[in-house]
């Protein structure tokens, strides 16, 4: 039996925590024991949650693979499922289907430098990046995170980064349009970091997430910098309704998003990313 | 290996009822076209008094008009606005359902479908294309559509041969038809005293040897082969190449994109009667007690704000983009995912098009293959 299908499972909310004004985080498990304990992800996949009687959206799952019986997702209340969710506190009951699609390709790049460039509120799934490789810091090498926002109000886990700077080896750079007081980051599109950051184009690999045309504008950046594009891992996000591959909402090209991605290498998606309507 | 593409008969016009209810006494509902309101619509058959009687079909873009000629022809015309596609991936249907309970927990729960065996009869074979591509995406998949693959398991297919396409046609430059070569159980010639029946596969062969067969002459044979040839020499439309894939996205900004938009109303009727669309969306519809849910899916349509919405923005907010994806998914992007275009020539997409918008004019100015 798979749960990776049309048809959800009903999970409870273990855990809640609200991480700023509008994020808040579900700490979640499947209430079937059978059903949990064949339940596997890796990171940058995705959980299709549903919400009683409104419906079901796609949310990546940030906790660790290796600890697959609290799933914990990290969500911004933007709409009608989302806005329902944050209103849920432990003991609330939802459905859950997944997990969906590739994620990231983390086994495979250990003993790699790793660039994880993040911008606007895309962050969900490479949070779940930053998480795995903190937790395994010694497989891989050095680590520069860029996180671009559009407000510094808008970076949530302040501290985390803060901690994560402390690491050997580590590099964190942040960047906001518009800069608050105090800021530590720099003021500018994310673009801006990559003059600051440090790192070796032969062995790094890069994981971005976020609009579209930051993803464009950074991989740019990347390319010139001697990175070669096949290294550049993006997640992509699309209308979903189905996460299986049969609805057609997360058409992009010749692939669906949902099962073909979310996580493609950059020259998969290039070309068409760089036009609007795909 | 039983051999079963050989057995053939001519079948007296007077005794087409017979089909009927030998397909009937094996428990299948017969479903063929009737017509309904000045149009042509598949629906439950009660006997050959159903099926439309010496009655042709004009088409063009825009444009559906069915006719009466003198004929005795039950199939003298090739096609409806429907296929085989809303009997299988219905346009609206429950994926499963969900009760909550006093204390809040749910339970999801799948009912098992049960459908009643079905015959169709009057497959054309632009269908039968259609229905091997809507195979590969629902059944042949990572997760098979319950559904879908429970009627498709029970569906008997009594194809026709075309004789009259219409004028908006053009089956055989995309290679599917207008005869019919695989994919079904029975397959018929229409001649003006009968049929030439064939069988396709083993079910097929069992319901041939119920009926009172004759031996086929060779006249027989020759008036089917010319009914063909005519049927093909009858098609003035044709896309420019089988393979569009590199020359559509090649021509992204073509300026046709911006002049095809000014026309097309966004309203979505091409890929409604196209019998390989597959989109769909999912809706939740609760009880008013709010104790149960149902969740649905229904049609839906690259044509449509919502289809590519995703938070605080919309991927294809205008009819060029649309339209846009709408081609160069069909004739593009299916050739990497299901190994061959998307369009099987039957051109219900220009009769439907209320400002009769015609798919291989706008290919052939987008992406014709230079020569
Ligand atoms: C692979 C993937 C992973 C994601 N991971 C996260 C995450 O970890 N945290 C998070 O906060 N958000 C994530 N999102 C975005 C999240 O799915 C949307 O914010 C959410 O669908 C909005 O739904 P809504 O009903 O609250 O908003 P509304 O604006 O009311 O949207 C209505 C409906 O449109 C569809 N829709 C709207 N936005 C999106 C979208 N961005 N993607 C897909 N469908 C959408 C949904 O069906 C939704 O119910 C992810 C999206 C994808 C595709
Ligand atoms: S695109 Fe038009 S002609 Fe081609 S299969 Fe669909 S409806 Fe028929
Ligand atoms: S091409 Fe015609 S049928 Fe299709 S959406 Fe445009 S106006 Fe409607
Ligand atoms: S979400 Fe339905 S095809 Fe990808």
């Amino acid at each position: 039996m798979t749960i990776a299908s049309h048809f959800p499972y009903e999970a409870e909310v273990i855990e809640r925590c609200q991480e700023s004004p509008t994020i808040f985080t579900l700490v979640l498990r499947l209430t079937d024991p059978v059903i949990a304990s064949e339940y596997r992800f890796t990171p940058g996949q995705f959980n299709m949650l549903y919400l009683f009687g409104v419906g079901e959206i796609p949310i990546s799952i940030v906790s660790d693979p290796e600890r697959p019986g609290k799933l914990i997702h990290t969500i911004r209340d933007v709409g009608r499922v989302s806005h329902g969710f944050s209103q849920l506190g432990v003991g609330d009951r939802i459905g859950l289907r997944g997990p969906f699609g590739r994620g990231w390709p983390l086994v495979q790049l250990e003993g790699q430098d790793i660039m994880i460039v993040t911008g606007g509120l895309g962050c969900a799934p490479v949070v779940s990046v930053i998480n795995y490789i903190l937790r395994r810091r010694e497989r891989y090498g050095r680590l520069v995170i860029l996180q671009g926002v559009k407000h510094s109000s808008d970076l949530i886990w302040r501290e985390r980064y803060a901690e994560w700077e402390k690491q050997d080896n580590t590099q964190v750079l942040l960047a906001a349009d518009v800069g608050g007081t105090p800021w530590p980051g720099f003021v500018g599109p994310i673009t801006v970091l990559f003059e600051h950051a440090r790192f070796n184009p032969q062995q790094t690999v890069a994981m971005m997430c976020g609009p579209e045309r930051m993803i464009h504008a950074a991989a740019d950046v990347l390319v010139e910098r001697g990175l070669q594009a096949w290294d550049i891992w993006i997640s992509m996000e699309r209308n979903m309704q189905c996460a299986v591959g049969q609805c057609g909402h997360c058409q992009f090209g010749s692939s669906f998003v949902c099962r073909n991605g979310p996580v493609y290498r950059y020259p998969d998606a290039g070309e068409l990313l760089a036009k609007r309507g795909f | 290996m039983p051999d079963h593409s050989v057995a053939t008969g001519f079948l007296a016009g007077h005794d087409f009822a017979r089909l009927l209810s030998a397909l009937a006494g094996q428990g299948y509902r017969c479903i063929g076209p009737t017509v309904r309101d000045g149009a042509l619509v598949y629906d439950t058959l009660g006997g050959v008094e159903d099926l439309p009687t010496g009655v042709q079909i004009s088409q063009g873009p825009g444009s559906f008009r069915v006719e009466f000629n003198q004929g005795t022809r039950h199939f003298d015309w090739a096609n409806g606005p429907q296929a085989l596609k809303p009997l299988l991936f219905t346009s609206r249907e429950i994926l499963w359902q969900v009760q909550r309970s006093a204390d809040g927990e749910l339970q999801f729960s799948q009912q098992d479908p049960e459908p009643v065996p079905t015959a169709v009869i009057g497959v054309r074979a632009c269908d039968l294309a259609a229905l091997r591509l809507q195979d590969r995406h629902f059944v042949e998949a990572d997760v098979p559509d319950v559904g879908y693959t429970a009627r498709r398991r029970r569906l008997f297919l009594v194809a026709v041969n075309c004789s009259r396409p219409a004028d908006t046609c053009f089956c055989a430059s995309t290679g599917d038809g207008p005869a019919a070569t695989r994919g079904y159980d029975l397959v018929l010639d229409e001649l003006d005293d009968g049929f030439i029946a064939s069988a396709g596969s083993k079910r097929g062969n069992e319901l041939l040897a119920l009926l009172p067969l004759q031996p086929v002459s060779a006249e027989q044979r020759q008036a089917a082969a010319e009914a063909t040839e005519g049927a093909v020499a009858m098609q003035h439309r044709q896309l420019p190449g089988r393979n569009l894939r590199d020359q559509l996205f090649a021509n992204l900004d073509h300026p046709q994109w911006e002049v095809v938009a000014t026309r097309c109303l966004s309203c979505g009727n091409c890929t409604s009667v196209c019998p390989t669309c597959f989109c769909y969306r999912e809706v939740d519809q609760p009880a008013l007690d709010r104790e149960s849910a149902r969740h649905y899916r229904e049609w839906d349509s690259c044509f449509t704000q919502g289809h590519s919405y995703i938070h605080g923005f919309v991927v294809r907010p205008d009819t060029r983009l649309r339209y846009r994806q709408w081609l160069t998914h069909k004739l593009g992007g299916w050739h990497d995912q299901y190994g061959r275009s998307g369009c099987v020539g039957c051109g219900r997409c220009i009769t439907w098009c209320p400002v009769g918008i015609d798919i291989t004019e706008e290919v052939s100015a987008i992406a014709a293959v230079p020569t």
